[in-house]
């Protein structure tokens, strides 16, 4: 029997309910308790070995945590612009450090294209390129994945199982791979890219087959058309929209991406970016980061206002 | 009796007039596909120009390709026959062997006599025990290489009578083996034999035709023979050099130096079961683990420490993340906090953060606390706790307000509003995003340890340039796909329980 002083007002079913509410709320409790010890105990230890494991411990080098950013102070705020536009500096004392003008693109006597505006157009370009290219295949995989228009089990999970393979292998080895093969230059990062858009895309494209209205399908089958016609005159109209709209957001992403692969020997802007933190130059690499701000920023912007006149809001749903 | 459900002629003209949109496309829409068709191929036509990727393809080497794809899954074993000019031969095998300090595989086998030979000269002598850049071991008996030795210094012409290898046969499968003596090269493949004259200096002299499998691009030049996937010969004047392929990962548990090495699984376990001691400080078992942790070709420690590092950013980057960007949406949120100006300033620093990539605070945070895992956390929690708070304050502006205004009704606090009225709402869309960055971020954690951010990408980036490392690369790669898939499925698990069956 019930002993507490609320259960006594209860009836017998009552006095059930709330002894059997007490035990989940308190196994709840419990759980809870548990799963947040777990956690935490797993912080401390994950923070004890990355501690460890670094260079400098995070104690030591908290006070010299802002000096990057004293690093990047220019001996003078007109040496960005200096640097960005390939103009002669002042400081300029023979060495390699400022030898800003030689990096120009001539493009006839008197008019040339700064090195970083040039590299920041080819990381562009890189990023333009493996992106038409992974739709292109990713656009014809979908189809082959999506479980409305490929009945077959086998064919249709070798297909996803190829996706998942080019989406989780790491662009670093396929850049190194291609590297080691063709040697130094933007193709390593193209492959690299496009792989991986391949995977990334044909997963998003599928999705988006799956959900699309078979009618059409239906009229088209009973017709008598076949696979391809069903699929160019029936589905490929429907999911056009959304596929440009993934399209321009994976563009967005592979901008970034591209200026990540060539920091690890893929050519375009990231591998001067490396290179002048590595020699520790404050005014190109500020002059590097605000080219990147910029760009980054117009893509994104563009691809946004495209997107919102192609698909409407739906198109700003999560997509990695 | 049924009629005919083909349209006569005049049905399908009526058809097409009632229906004409649908049978003529408006020109305007025809033209737009075509000008769209023809941007794009007139784009990659550039793009083929720009990045000249015809000449780049054309000079790219794809025999390489092939054998560093070969070199994931295999091994090689390169012995070199050294032949001198009388037609005797000494056999060495590279450094770093995967058979270890003393290879003595029983495909190669080797005949020797005893002969008596004049050695005139230094200078003539020199060939004979020319010691290859590579290979440190000498085949030959110790006594011969100690008596080749001794010529070296000589001057004079002495005569002496050495064990030497007068035969050496290779086998490298059923249908393949290479036959060298007296000066002659003999080599069966997949039927045909093909016979070499060397002549112990630079030259190789075809005796039969050259079979499919052989090139010689000079008379005379040497002869380079492919067996396919069992691997390649290389005959010149002086010198045979074999490489023999063989499918696997060679001393992936015991490298060379360990007294484990070339033992099978059995003899393994009984000698940690119970064999005697093999150092006596400590137990069979403990040297056997100690050997696999420090194995020197494949770094089994060193790899799985870097792994770990990975996943350690990426799960304290994505924890200290949301818990940053978790109060930080309340004031993004525009129905949470009124204040347009707060909304504002806290979305624009969202915004801030998130466009400079994660890979440029990896650099950065490289410099401020050298390289290791912390460089990485650091930028992992900071591109993190933009994208995290803006997805955050996005779900918050989704959110249902009649639980929220029932709350307020019963004369609740604000702080228990957004507890009882808010929180059970969205928590579980938080606590779905966070598990899908962190298992995003295992992946991009990656690459930003290429850069110095800690973790398998530089080990697996130093792997690579080497150019030779292949097989450690194909290892490390699988391990991270394993990590990976596990924690996909983790997440996914965890985000479809907390959704309630609805995957996002």
């Amino acid at each position: 029997m019930a002993t507490s002083v609320l259960s006594r007002q209860l009836s017998e079913n009552g006095a059930l309910i709330e002894r059997h509410w007490q035990e989940l709320n308190s196994r709840r409790r419990l759980y809870t308790t548990f799963g947040l010890s777990i956690l935490a105990l797993a912080l401390f230890a994950s923070l004890w070995f990355a501690n460890d494991s670094n260079a400098g411990k995070f104690v030591d080098r908290l006070p010299h945590f802002f000096d990057f950013v004293g690093d990047l102070m220019p001996r003078d705020a007109t040496e960005i612009g200096r640097a960005l536009l390939d103009l002669p500096s002042p400081y300029d004392d023979g060495s390699f450090k400022y030898n800003y003008p030689e990096g120009r693109l001539y493009l006839t006597d008197g008019v040339y294209i700064p090195e970083y505006v040039h590299k920041m157009l080819e990381t562009v370009n890189i990023a333009i390129f493996s992106t038409v290219l992974g739709v292109f295949f990713g656009f014809c995989l979908c189809f082959l994945a999506a479980r409305n228009l490929m009945p077959n089990p086998w064919i249709r999970g070798i297909v996803r199982r190829l996706m998942e393979i080019l989406r989780a292998f790491p662009e670093v080895v396929i850049a190194g791979f291609f590297l080691a093969i063709l040697s130094l230059g933007p193709i390593p990062a193209i492959a690299a890219v496009s792989i991986h858009t391949i995977g990334a895309l044909g997963k998003l494209f599928f999705e988006v087959v799956e959900n699309a209205d078979m009618k059409p399908e239906e009229g088209l089958r009973a017709v008598g058309a076949n696979w391809t016609e069903r699929v160019w005159f029936g589905i490929v109209p429907q999911v056009m929209p959304n596929f440009v709209s993934y399209f321009l957001l994976r563009l967005e992403i592979n901008v970034r991406a591209s200026t990540i692969i060539g920091a690890v020997g893929g050519g375009g802007i990231g591998e001067l970016l490396r290179l002048s933190i590595g020699q520790g130059h404050e005014a190109k690499t500020l002059a590097i980061v605000l080219l990147l701000f910029a760009t980054i920023f117009a893509v994104d912007q563009f691809s946004a206002w495209l997107r919102r006149r192609l698909v409407g809001d739906q198109a700003f749903e999560l997509a990695q | 009796m049924t009629a005919s459900t083909k349209p006569s002629v005049l049905e399908m003209e009526a058809i097409a007039a009632r229906h004409p949109h649908l049978l003529n496309s408006s020109t305007a829409r025809r033209r737009r596909t075509v000008l769209i068709g023809t941007g794009v191929a007139l784009y990659l036509v550039f793009s083929w120009w720009f990045f000249s990727i015809g000449h780049v393809l054309a000079n790219a080497n794809w025999g390489i390709a092939g054998t560093y794809l070969a070199d994931w899954v295999s091994f090689e074993v390169r012995p070199e026959i050294a032949i001198a000019p009388d037609g005797t031969m000494a056999v060495s095998y590279q450094r770093n062997s995967p058979l270890g300090k003393n290879p003595n595989p029983q495909w190669v086998t080797l005949d020797s006599q005893e002969i008596t030979r004049t050695v005139e000269a230094p200078a003539a002598a020199a060939p004979v025990q020319k010691p290859k850049a590579s290979s440190s071991f000498n085949f030959m008996a110790p006594t011969a290489a100690l008596s080749a030795g001794a010529t070296t210094g000589q001057a004079a012409p002495t005569t002496r009578t050495e064990q030497v290898v007068t035969r050496a046969v290779v086998t490298y499968d059923r249908a393949t083996r290479i036959e060298v003596a007296d000066k002659l090269v003999t080599v069966t493949h997949a039927g045909e034999t093909f016979t070499m004259k060397v002549d112990g200096a630079d030259r190789v002299t075809p005796q039969t035709p050259l079979p499919r499998w052989a090139t010689q691009k000079r008379p005379g030049e040497k002869i380079t023979l492919s067996f396919g996937l069992t691997g390649w010969a290389e005959i010149a004047g002086d010198e045979v050099s074999i490489r023999n392929r063989f499918f696997g990962w060679a001393n992936f548990l015991f490298d060379t130096n360990s007294p484990y090495f070339g033992k099978s699984y059995g003899e393994v376990a009984s000698l940690i079961l119970s064999g005697d001691r093999i150092e006596p400080t400590r137990s069979n078992l403990s040297l056997a683990w100690d050997n696999i942790l420090y194995n020197a070709e494949w770094q089994h420690l060193d790899v799985w420490t870097k792994l770990l590092q990975t996943i350690v950013m990426a799960f304290v980057g994505t924890l200290f993340a949301s818990f940053i960007a978790f109060p930080l949406c309340f004031l993004a949120a525009r129905n949470i906090t009124p204040s347009g100006v707060t909304n504002q300033l806290v979305k624009r620093v969202f915004d801030f953060l998130r466009s400079v990539d994660m890979f440029i605070w990896a650099l950065f945070f490289t410099r401020a606390f050298g390289p290791g895992p912390l460089a990485g956390i650091s930028a992992i929690f900071l591109t993190d706790s933009s994208t995290l708070g803006k997805l955050y304050s996005e779900a918050l502006e989704n959110i249902d307000d009649k639980q929220r205004e029932g709350v307020k009704s019963v004369g609740a606090a604000p702080i228990a509003v957004q507890r009882f009225g808010v929180l059970p709402q969205v928590l579980p869309v938080f606590a779905s995003q966070a598990l899908y960055f962190w298992e995003s971020n295992t992946r991009s954690a990656t690459i930003i340890g290429a850069v110095g951010a800690g973790g398998i990408g530089l080990k697996l980036w130093e792997a690579m340039r080497t150019n030779s490392d292949w097989e450690n690369v194909a290892y490390m790669v699988l391990l991270i796909l394993m990590v990976v898939f596990v924690f996909d499925s983790i997440s996914n698990a965890c985000r479809l329980r907390l959704m309630g069956g609805k995957a996002h």
